[in-house]
């Protein structure tokens, strides 16, 4: 049961901090003026719902809540909908400034402080699924904690690895970096061999990898990573891993 | 040309004591409410600066996370159709496409041979025990809204689902492809019902030999927007 909690835990872990990072540190509601001749409001949060209502030119708005693209409003009258940020950026605000709604772009990767994404691959011939997370302390720099499971026709593997990323191009929209690490691999021979003993090792890694900038906050990444599997004899493994996979940052 | 420069000197604050600057004028506001007709009567020469609030779009509450449980009927291939619940948490990407992970709990119960057999018993009781997690694309195929009586109108959105994971049954891990379809019913903007259909693909090699089992899985689910 081992491998199992250990790699639920580190999902878990993911998960918490993808929490922890989406929920806003301010929760407040903003009033802003339409600009437009009117601006249409939807009874749900996409194109394929109705309109149902407008608010004419020079009424307030209040701004609710927002899900994806979508911005929750109110009208004067109370009715309540949903507005296209596209259509909200064409609001003023008290001082007859047009609204400026934030919108993540290329430009905020080289801001970023944190970074987390899944990939899917090859480690030494079994399907392997892993998630990462990163922490930018300088434009290049970055450290990198990633979990991971492996399974195969003969034993399955866990993964835990924290290594330091170089990326000498933060600013490119596709972008080389390269990584050294270390880290643990545990090993499980499959139950329909002979039973042998679980095996816990110590691995050190250098990989290369590519990264491209899809939109908003999304990333690609692939990677190859070389293992060095300290044995507890003499000899030691060597291990590729091959990934591909979808990151976010913030 | 002293007004024009309060405003620049406004402009030029930094961020956080603007944003004190905010919560004062709101709390101002609040606190003034009750004698607001008041202040009309005898209007103040000089306007507080401190009524000036910027618009801070990127304050607004963000709902793209998804958090919830679920229940239903696991039917193991072989091992009979059995309770199954989990939890799931997704991020809504943009209005079609969200991830989501998924962990999930059942039991294999036993085989028809186990049973016709009376006596071999294939596998040991906590070998029974089955536990996938998974990581799955979801598509929102038909965004619309349900009807249930007069006067009430609920959003809804039918959506098609695949990803890939582990499962471990029989003492392996196995890998794992899911696909299926799933109903997500929104009572309130923030609460929502889901009924999901799902296949789990795996190979079991119980007998020495592969065989790639079909799992049907048909869940209920409550989840919260956040």
């Amino acid at each position: 049961m081992f491998r199992k909690s250990f790699f639920l835990v580190g999902l878990l872990l993911w998960l918490a901090l993808a929490l922890l990072a989406a929920c806003p540190h301010a929760r407040a509601a903003e009033t802003v003026r339409v600009a437009d001749p009117y601006i249409e409001l939807r009874t749900g949060p996409g194109v394929g719902y109705p309109i149902f209502y407008v608010i004419d030119k020079g009424e307030p708005v209040t701004v609710l809540k927002r899900r994806t693209d979508w911005f929750k409003v109110r009208a004067p009258g109370g009715q309540e909908g949903w507005v296209h940020h596209q259509q909200l950026a064409r609001t003023l605000d008290d001082d007859g400034q047009t609204v400026a709604i934030p919108e993540p772009g290329i430009g905020d990767y080289s801001q970023r402080r944190w970074e987390m994404g899944v990939l899917g691959g090859d480690f030494s011939g079994a399907r392997l699924i892993s998630v990462y997370l990163g922490y930018a302390f300088s434009d290049n720099l970055s450290l990198e904690l990633s979990l991971g499971h492996a399974v195969g026709s003969h034993s399955g593997n866990s993964l835990g690895n924290v290594n330091l990323t170089h990326r000498p191009f933060p600013d490119w929209r596709v972008q080389p970096f390269a990584l050294i690490g270390v880290g643990i691999l545990h090993t499980t021979p499959s139950t329909t061999l002979i039973r042998s003993e679980d095996r816990t090792d110590t691995t050190l890694q250098a990989g290369l990898g590519l990264q491209a900038y899809l939109s908003r906050r999304f990333l690609i990444r692939a990677e190859y990573r070389n293992h060095v599997v300290q044995m507890s004899g003499d000899d030691n493994e060597e291990i590729d891993q091959w990934q591909l996979g979808i990151a976010f940052f913030f | 040309m002293a007004a024009r420069h309060s405003v620049f000197l406004l402009m030029d604050r930094p961020p956080a004591r603007v944003a004190r600057a905010a919560c004062a004028a709101l709390g101002l506001a609040l606190a003034g409410l009750g004698s607001a007709a008041a202040e009309e009567e005898s209007p103040q020469p000089i306007r507080p600066e401190v009524e000036r609030r910027p618009i801070n779009l990127a304050a607004i509450d963000t709902e793209d996370f998804e958090l919830g449980v679920f229940f239903g009927v696991l039917s193991i291939e072989d091992f009979g159709s059995n309770l199954v619940y989990g939890a799931r948490l997704a991020y809504h990407v943009s209005e079609r496409l969200f991830v989501e992970a998924a962990l999930g709990r059942s039991k294999g119960d036993k085989t028809s041979y186990e049973r016709l057999s009376g006596s071999a018993e294939l596998l040991s009781d906590s070998d029974r025990e089955l536990t996938y997690y998974n990581l799955s694309l979801g598509f929102n195929l038909l965004p619309g809204e349900a009807f249930p009586l007069k006067g009430w109108a609920f959003n809804s959105q039918l959506y098609l689902i695949a990803g890939a994971g582990s499962t471990r049954f029989a003492g392996d891990d196995a890998f794992t492809v899911n696909f299926g379809a799933g109903y997500r019913f929104l009572a309130t903007d923030w609460l929502a019902l889901h009924l999901d259909v799902r296949d789990h693909m795996f190979d079991v090699d119980l007998l020495g030999e592969n065989k790639l089992t079909h799992n049907l899985e048909l869940t209920a689910g409550l989840t919260v927007f956040f």
